[in-house]
């Protein structure tokens, strides 16, 4: 498994990725005292879909406008295939975006709007029209190229936007928030034919979401925001099974978090100790930076690591291993989320898997139970 | 309570009805037969509708009012002189007020109230007053004549009473709110992120303007248009005080045939042949109108 990148500082000029197509340096945006973008350095290779993923005001759409032109960064650089786009207006940069809002032209019908960045390059129009229905064809909005965008559903506008952006064939796209105007079914089924669409074209995605399912499933590799700051760059299952901070834990999916203290110098062979009072066991992880001895830190384990029994586990001899009792249980169909208050007042949250129908007799609420997990579980954290 | 409903719907419906029938179309009807009879030397000065010949009512029509207006040039060209007057300084107010109305819609929260202020700010004093100031500004010994010899850039005084230059300036400076305030409703509206796509798209500003934001303002264009429009048309005040006197506009004429010539027929005649060159831009303007609310209304299924 890769380790996450903690990203202290931009990689130096020298040792950046050589096959970066976008490359962000030290890149920062003020407005007034504000700082949405703060310090970014990243490098994205040909081909990805990078998602940028964080919260409202993380700065996620601040640096897609930036890569974008529309906004003039306060400092640092954007290089995109080699060039420096400090002085490219946004008309001449070889990227297109998708907006959150489309942002389709109300007047002009399906076709024209399509043909718009074809129009701006002076194509002729006979080779306008082939591209055009060809693209429209890609997004399966064939037949429809005379509507205008009123006359649309929410699900073919976004169609439109993806065919508008992608028919002028660029490098690099831009996708604000593609998904969150449509609603869960529809998500879902176009998000598997975004992912289609780009490996047919080969176009290199960079997305912003607030969406944690939608980054994972869609993006090679995600950057979290946070403060406009990127707190982790790495891939899917490098975010959610080793989270670089608290809060890339908590806010990709869900988390139990204790704070603890290493016991003893860690740096020895063996797993690293850490007391948790709030837990009120001692929590063995096989796998944690070694740097952290005798500071406090973070233990995270995600509810689906946790295992739950009515008999105290063997052999744990006081550690990975906690009573209490079952204060709610609620059914999802495919798991169960069992919120167990254990005997320290802390609850914690676990979930398990449904793989029989009707089988042994389940838990019930109010009763005691033990939660265990292996020492591969628990997620050490130093911030 | 649906009584009381429906008579508070029907009054509140009615008072303008009832303003417009008592106040508009019966005055209409009045000039409207008016303008179908003669003039004669009496108390009312025209001809009655209805004639009694032999005990019995014939209704009186004479179209000779309107056939006058055919045979003396004057009516035709101070009919064609106002439509050109009225057609340029529209396009003098277009051309001043977008780039004007653009701006405010695109100010700062802080600004544009200002700057709206400034363009109604006007109002406030009296127009007859504002079209006086502009004679003291363009007189022979005026303002500008007076700044500019002063200056040595002209050595005569330049003439710009009594011209069409003038009759521009006083009608492109009154009706000029008229032209930004609607473009300014509609510019207003505009979604910034169509011409961040435009750009996205490749569209440099120019062009984004003349692809995007100019057939989206078409509707404040016509509004506009038509409220600059069809007051100029029958323009009295300025072009009698700033304009010239060799080629009168034809609000001029009607109130000259009715003060001076005291012929009412022909001043009515004058009056409905006007109001028919209006109702064809106003007929117009409703056409599209309602297709835009249909439009809009397909918008929001």
């Amino acid at each position: 498994m890769n380790s996450p990148q903690p990203v202290a500082g931009p990689p130096p000029a020298a040792a950046h990725d050589p096959s970066a197509y976008v490359r962000v340096v030290h890149l920062t945006k003020r407005f007034g005292d504000f700082t949405a973008v703060d310090d970014v350095s990243l490098d994205i290779r040909r081909g990805e879909i990078f998602c940028l993923l964080g919260g409202s005001g993380s700065g996620k759409t601040t640096l897609l406008r930036m890569l974008a032109g529309f906004e003039k960064p306060t400092s640092g650089s954007i290089w995109i295939d080699g060039v420096d786009m400090s002085t490219i207006p946004p008309y001449e940069r070889p990227v297109n975006m998708m907006f959150q809002s489309y942002a389709l032209f109300p007047h002009m019908s399906v076709e024209k709007n399509v043909a718009f960045g074809l129009e701006q390059e002076g194509r002729g129009r006979e080779e306008i029209r082939r591209q055009v229905a060809e693209i429209l064809e890609i997004v399966r909005m064939g037949g429809l190229g005379a509507r205008k965008p009123h006359q649309l559903s929410g699900g073919q506008r976004q169609r439109v936007a993806l065919a508008r952006a992608l028919v002028k064939r660029p490098k690099l796209l831009l996708l604000d928030e593609p998904l969150a105007a449509l609603d869960r079914k529809l998500r879902e089924h176009t998000q598997f034919e975004l992912l289609n669409i780009q490996q047919r074209l080969g176009v290199t995605f960079i997305v912003v979401t607030h969406d944690q399912e939608e980054a994972m499933t869609l993006g090679t590799r995600l950057g979290v925001m946070n403060h406009g700051r990127i707190v982790q760059i790495g891939t899917p299952s490098d975010i959610y099974e080793s989270p670089a901070t608290r809060f890339v834990a908590d806010f990709i999916g869900s988390v139990n978090l204790f704070e603890g203290r290493v016991r003893g110098a860690g740096a020895g062979a063996g797993p690293l100790q850490i007391e948790c009072d709030d837990l009120g066991c001692t929590v063995r992880a096989g796998q944690a930076p070694r740097a952290l001895v005798n500071g406090t830190v973070w233990t995270a384990i995600r509810p689906e690591k946790i295992n739950i029994s009515r008999e105290a586990p063997q052999e744990s001899g006081g550690q990975n291993a906690v009573a209490g009792t079952v204060r709610e249980i609620a059914y999802m169909g495919d798991v169960s989320i069992y919120l167990v208050q254990i005997d320290s007042g802390r609850t914690l949250r676990v979930t398990l898997p449904n793989t029989e129908r009707g089988g042994e007799r389940p838990i019930a609420r109010e009763e005691r139970v033990w939660l265990s997990w292996h020492d591969s579980s628990p997620v050490v954290l130093s911030e | 309570m649906r009584l009381t409903r429906t008579s508070g719907r029907r009054l509140v419906a009615g008072i303008p009805t009832l303003w417009l029938l008592l106040l508009f179309l019966v005055p209409f009807l009045i000039v409207f037969r008016v303008s179908f009879s003669e003039v004669r030397l009496a108390i009312p000065p025209y001809t009655p509708l209805i004639a009694w010949h032999h005990g019995r009512p014939s209704l009186e029509l004479h179209t000779s009012a309107y056939a006058f207006l055919f045979t003396d040039p004057l009516y035709i060209s101070s009919y064609l002189y106002s439509l050109k007057v009225a057609a340029v300084s529209t396009l003098l107010c277009l051309l001043l007020g977008l780039p004007m109305a653009y701006a405010i819609a695109r100010a700062s929260d802080a600004t544009r109230p200002v700057l709206l202020m400034l363009v109604v700010l006007p109002f406030w004093t009296s127009f007859l007053l504002r079209v006086y100031a502009w004679i003291g500004l363009l007189n022979t010994n005026g303002v500008i004549n007076n700044v500019l010899l002063t200056l040595g850039i002209i050595h005569e005084p330049l003439v710009m009473m009594q011209t069409d230059f003038a009759v521009y300036i006083g009608i492109v400076y009154s009706y000029l709110p008229f032209m930004i305030l609607p473009l300014y409703a509609n510019l207003e509206k505009h979604d910034i992120t169509l011409l961040e796509a435009a750009a996205d798209l490749g569209a440099p500003p120019w062009r984004a303007f003349l692809r995007i934001t100019l057939p989206l303002a078409v509707p404040g264009i016509v509004a506009g248009s038509l409220l600059v429009f069809i007051p100029a048309v029958g323009e009295y005040v300025i072009p009698t005080l700033l304009g010239r006197t060799d080629q009168l506009m034809i609000g001029r004429v009607l109130t000259d045939e009715f003060f001076e010539n005291r012929d009412w027929p022909v001043a009515s005649a004058v009056a409905i042949l006007m109001l028919l060159l209006l109702v064809v831009p106003i007929l117009l303007f409703q056409r599209y109108q309602r297709r835009e609310v249909e439009a809009e209304a397909g918008e929001t299924p």
